[in-house]
């Protein structure tokens, strides 16, 4: 017994912040929305349990809920591979050929780092509504806008637009995959007069792969979770006609504003394993982009 | 003779096919860059562009932001700046204090606990290591809703909404695993050689913490202090949920409240204030590259 607190007592002593917030700020939480989410809680009185009602209630009958689910998992399908070309193909063009690239790495990375900020969503609202910036360039071509924020069909395309704009980040992870292509390759490639189309489908691509994988898991649960820009954007309700319901804000909405805690916990929990079955995709991969981690250093 | 001046010449032309070819493939290398630079220039324009936008329409006068594209202000309207500043209830002055406060804790708490938690996972032997490093990478995948509710009603049963506690005390308890898995890859660099000899000497795991481990990676507590400093700044859900008096409002809550009293009128202001809400991020930023760049020269790696 002495022996185990002499060997163990540092390192319990610096992980004792951690330990707490473990407990108290992460695995009790989740514990306790589960149990929530089997129960009635509007904050006033005590949390009721009605069994699986919330859950029957969300799946069967609650619309809502499914074009919360509709709205995200389409913005997810079209801003993640969006995002991800954009830096693909970016740190390529950076990778090759220029002796300066800090300049375009900094303009390109900036929008990453803003893009999450009020300010950022607030510039968004103007720049695509109906006498914003973008229909006045469409104009000066001759083609009539649309209302792109305030109409259902096209308000989501503009969140769209605005992930794509923050690409920043998966093109440094991009081109740090890229540097560790060994150059060889490509020169007996040049050497053998493979054309650049084949180099990049038969040389980058697959030894890539691990990265562009990694990137891919990481910033899908990045957009599952994407919640200010779209707050902001659709006046903290999900309007037009639910068209960015994104499913945190919806969450938010039936918590903070109604006050259905008990709901918002199923909410919560059915998010909870959407994210976790990508989370497993990235713990399954793990072995890939851990090697690629030594091999860059 | 004859066969050999043959030879000479046919030698001659290969060479000076040879140095066209050559000369070619510089000359086209050179056109493919300039190519490049101008696309890529291009695009710097145009990811920057909505950024000059804010700023130019923040300077505008009121009828000329939608009016036109030019970026260039007709006249430089700097009202938008003094009038936005005192346009809402309380003034900005109040809102950035407040924004400081809970961003100097934060990063502090952040910089405090999570180093603590890294030099144990990467540094020491204990029981549980493994167990408690998979549960603290698990933590980095939970989206912050999934916590949410419980966290508040816990927060407003010890009496802290309303207050910065649920902003900040998380910070010191290593809510954000993010950063100790930032410093567990940087300290695991360190050689192990350092402790040992410190252990050696006599050195307890908090003296070679303090005095070898901390030193050796301020360009680890650079990055993260830069990270977590712009995240928390940008923060808006937490501050939604957690302060309700607008005497206690962050920038970003602020900023959102432009958006309530909307009319031709005021959007000056708002794009006054918001990018006064981006100068510290930008800045930051700047400084960061610079940061980096010194701590990969230091490190030597690369």
């Amino acid at each position: 017994m002495k022996k185990f607190f002499r060997r163990n007592a540092p390192a319990y002593v610096f992980l004792s912040p951690w330990f707490v917030g473990f407990f108290l700020l992460a695995l009790g939480p989740i514990l306790a929305s589960l149990y929530l989410s089997f129960t009635r809680y509007d904050m006033v009185g005590d949390p009721r349990w009605v069994g699986l009602d919330n859950y029957e209630y969300m799946f069967e009958r609650d619309r809502r809920f499914w074009k919360a689910l509709e709205v995200t998992f389409t913005y997810v399908a079209l801003a993640v591979p969006a995002r991800l070309a954009m830096a693909l193909g970016v740190a390529m063009l950076l990778d090759k050929g220029l002796r300066t690239i800090g300049l375009y790495r900094a303009i390109f990375y900036l929008p990453s780092l803003l893009g999450s900020s009020i300010a950022i969503a607030i510039l968004w609202r103007q720049l695509f509504s109906v006498d914003g910036v973008v229909n006045q360039v469409l104009a000066k071509f001759g083609i009539e806008g649309a209302a792109w924020i305030s109409d259902p069909n096209t308000s989501l395309y503009t969140l769209v637009v605005l992930a794509m704009w923050q690409f920043g980040s998966p093109m440094l992870i991009f081109l740090a995959g890229l540097r560790g292509i060994p150059r060889d390759l490509y020169e007996a490639a040049e050497i053998d007069g493979t054309s650049k189309r084949r180099q990049f489908f038969r040389i980058t691509l697959p030894l890539l792969a691990p990265v562009i994988f990694f990137n891919l898991v990481l910033q899908t649960i990045e957009a599952f979770k994407t919640f200010s820009s779209a707050f902001i954007i659709s006046n903290g309700t999900g309007a037009p006609a639910d068209s960015l319901l994104f499913y945190t804000v919806y969450l938010f909405n039936e918590a903070f504003k109604f006050f259905r805690m008990g709901y918002a916990s199923a909410l919560a929990w059915v998010l909870l394993l959407i994210i976790g079955f990508f989370t497993a995709m990235t713990f399954f991969t793990s072995k890939y982009w851990v090697h690629y981690e030594n091999e860059r250093d | 003779m004859k066969t050999n001046a043959t030879d000479m010449t046919v030698r001659d032309k290969n060479a000076q096919i040879a140095h066209e070819i050559r000369l070619g493939q510089k000359k086209r290398a050179r056109r493919a860059r300039i190519y490049k630079h101008i696309f890529l220039i291009g695009m710097s324009i145009v990811m920057l562009y909505p950024l000059f936008w804010l700023l130019a329409s923040s300077l505008k006068p009121e009828n000329e932001i939608f009016s036109t594209l030019t970026l260039w202000p007709s006249e430089f309207n700097w009202n938008n700046y003094t009038e936005g500043w005192n346009a809402l209830p309380k003034s900005f002055t109040v809102f950035y204090m407040n924004s400081a406060i809970v961003t100097v804790l934060s990063v502090i708490g952040n910089l405090l606990s999570c180093s603590f938690a890294a030099y144990a996972f990467a540094r020491l032997q204990f029981n549980g290591k493994n167990l408690f490093f998979a549960l603290m990478m698990m933590t980095l995948m939970i989206p912050y809703h999934v916590v949410l509710i419980p966290q508040y009603v816990l927060f407003l049963n010890l009496g802290w909404v309303d207050t910065y506690l649920p902003l900040v005390v998380p910070r010191f308890l290593a809510s954000d695993a993010f950063f100790i898995f930032l410093m567990v890859q940087f300290f695991r660099q360190l050689p192990r050689e350092l402790d040992e000899a410190a252990m050696i000497d006599g050195c307890s795991p908090y003296k070679i913490y303090w005095a070898i481990i901390l030193p050796l990676s301020l360009p680890a507590m650079g990055t993260a202090a830069i990270f977590s400093l712009i995240w928390v700044w940008e923060d808006f859900l937490a501050p939604l949920i957690y302060l309700n008096d607008i005497k206690s409002y962050t920038v970003p809550l602020a900023l959102r409240l432009f958006l309530d009293q909307e009319g031709q009128s005021i959007f000056g202001q708002m794009f006054a204030m918001s990018v006064l809400s981006l100068v510290p991020v930008i800045v930051f930023f700047i400084a960061f590259q610079k940061l980096i760049v010194r701590g990969i020269a230091t490190s030597g790696m690369k």
